[in-house]
């Protein structure tokens, strides 16, 4: 059994509950065992980096020393996490920042979007796959922080990332190529400015809904509860309808992969995913 | 006209202070506007990136941070990655919204810098995001009653905590109290 330290962040104990449930639905169908960081605390998120630059770092590291306290990888499924602890291990690694934190810059932090997307783990996940999703129309939608900065994240087709597209396809999906895959949600401007937020994410949804595809599939938690929980207010200000499920890429894994919990997980949406993959045979 | 505020207290020109706390060379920009193309917050700019970088350039304190463009960046980082002399464009935004955030001048979006100071005294306290305190700051800047009927949603899909966690307590409060000092929060 493979073992991993996880490190789930705030979304995922509220507004993405549905991507923390689906990821350990996935990793445990994946024999693969999560060990989450104890006294785990904030990262900082975007208003650390945009006011101080010294908790921007130091947020981040409490949370890598306490990850490298042991010799296991360390799992982060949102991006926001994710870009922050990239950025405070550059930093301490290749620009020898000190930290107060016992944080040497050495624990390997791994994206799940990059981790369950590697092909060698595929290759574990085509092995377990029970139900193809035949049919089902999806765009994958990257967003901002999973592939940039490239000298963080190490994503070398940053303009037109493929890695979450063939693993929607491998799970039998069918992947519509579009032009919106990065373009930014506007996540940190979603409280404090929603009528500029709502104009991103309704471009966004719109471009998808006119690639023809039944749904989007994202790998950040952020994008998520934009896209899905803000639909409403976008349809508004377009003034149409949309109907467009926003599934995280590990509740399709779990979808294919037969996990009894699934539909748990989509209760949790607002844009409710369960008719179209009904109508499917997925459900 | 700025000419009243060529330098700051330590009488270096903004040119120089912002290089030096970024790491970045403003000077390299040579106003392609590549960043400004690809900005998905450009339409709600007072100056586009790359005029920002030439307000630098001639030592325009006020209107740099004093700008809207500064606190409506969202940090996407499309800027930084298609620069063709890899400027780090969003971590300079990031330089202009601390030391505008210290100088003691107006912030341009007051709401945006406001958020950020409240979400960190958040963490501060709870150690994790904690979603109910931002009805707090709703509450502050108006838009409450807007964003309540989302809330209730969020809430009766079992994606809103009525309690915050507590976490992290020690490492947190001494972390903190330099930021306290500083007068960043």
């Amino acid at each position: 059994m493979k073992e991993l330290s996880y490190f789930p962040g705030c979304s995922l104990e509220g507004t993405s509950r549905e991507f923390d449930e689906s990821v350990r639905g996935v990793m445990a169908q994946l024999d693969t065992r999560l060990h989450e960081l104890p006294d785990w605390s904030c990262c900082g998120a975007t208003s650390a980096h945009c006011i101080d630059e010294r908790l921007a770092i130091e947020l981040p590291a409490r949370n890598l020393a306490i990850a490298e306290r042991s010799d296991r990888d360390l799992l982060v499924p949102c991006a926001s996490c994710y870009s922050r602890f990239k950025a405070a291990e550059h930093e301490v690694r290749d620009n020898g920042k000190k930290t107060s934190f016992p944080y040497k810059g050495e624990v390997a932090i791994r994206f799940a979007l990059d981790y369950l997307s590697d092909p060698a783990v595929m290759a574990e996940v085509s092995k377990r796959i029970i139900r193809p999703l035949k049919g089902l129309k999806t765009v994958c939608y990257y967003g901002c922080l999973p592939t940039r900065p490239p000298k963080l994240t190490g994503i070398k087709d940053y303009e037109n990332p493929q890695h979450m597209d063939r693993l929607v396809e491998q799970l039998g999906a069918e992947v519509i190529p579009w032009s919106y895959k990065t373009d930014c949600c506007g996540a940190s401007l979603m409280v404090t400015r929603p009528d500029v937020f709502i104009k991103l994410v309704g471009k966004i949804l719109s471009k998808a809904k006119e690639t023809g595809a039944e749904a989007v599939v994202v790998g950040c938690s952020m994008c998520q509860m934009n896209l899905d929980t803000r639909q409403e207010d976008v349809e508004a200000d377009l003034g149409r309808r949309l109907d467009l499920p926003i599934l995280y890429f590990t509740e399709l894994l779990g979808l294919a992969m037969g996990h009894p919990d699934v539909k748990k997980w989509f209760k949790r949406h607002f844009k409710d995913p369960l008719p179209l993959l009904s109508a499917k045979g997925l459900m | 006209m700025d000419s009243s505020y060529p330098v700051n207290a330590s009488h270096k020109s903004l040119l120089e202070e912002v290089n030096q706390a970024s790491g970045e060379t403003i000077q390299n920009c040579y106003q392609c506007q590549k960043c400004a193309a690809g900005c998905p917050v450009n339409f709600a700019m007072d100056i586009l990136p790359n005029q920002v970088f030439r307000h630098i350039q001639y030592g325009h304190r006020d209107k740099v941070l004093s700008s809207k463009t500064i606190w409506l960046c969202a940090s996407c980082h499309a800027c930084s990655t298609r620069c063709p002399n890899s400027i780090d464009i969003a971590k300079v935004m990031d330089t202009l919204r601390s030391i505008s955030n210290r100088s003691g001048l107006a912030a341009g979006e007051k709401d945006i810098s406001l958020f950020h100071r409240f979400f960190l005294k958040l963490i501060r306290f709870t150690g994790r995001t904690w979603e109910p305190g931002f009805g707090l700051y709703k509450l502050q800047t108006g838009g409450l009653p807007g964003m309540m009927g989302w809330a209730m949603k969020l809430f009766f899909k079992g994606k809103i905590p009525i309690f915050p966690t507590f976490k992290g307590g020690k490492d947190l409060k001494r972390i903190f109290k330099e930021s306290e000092r500083e007068g960043v929060l």
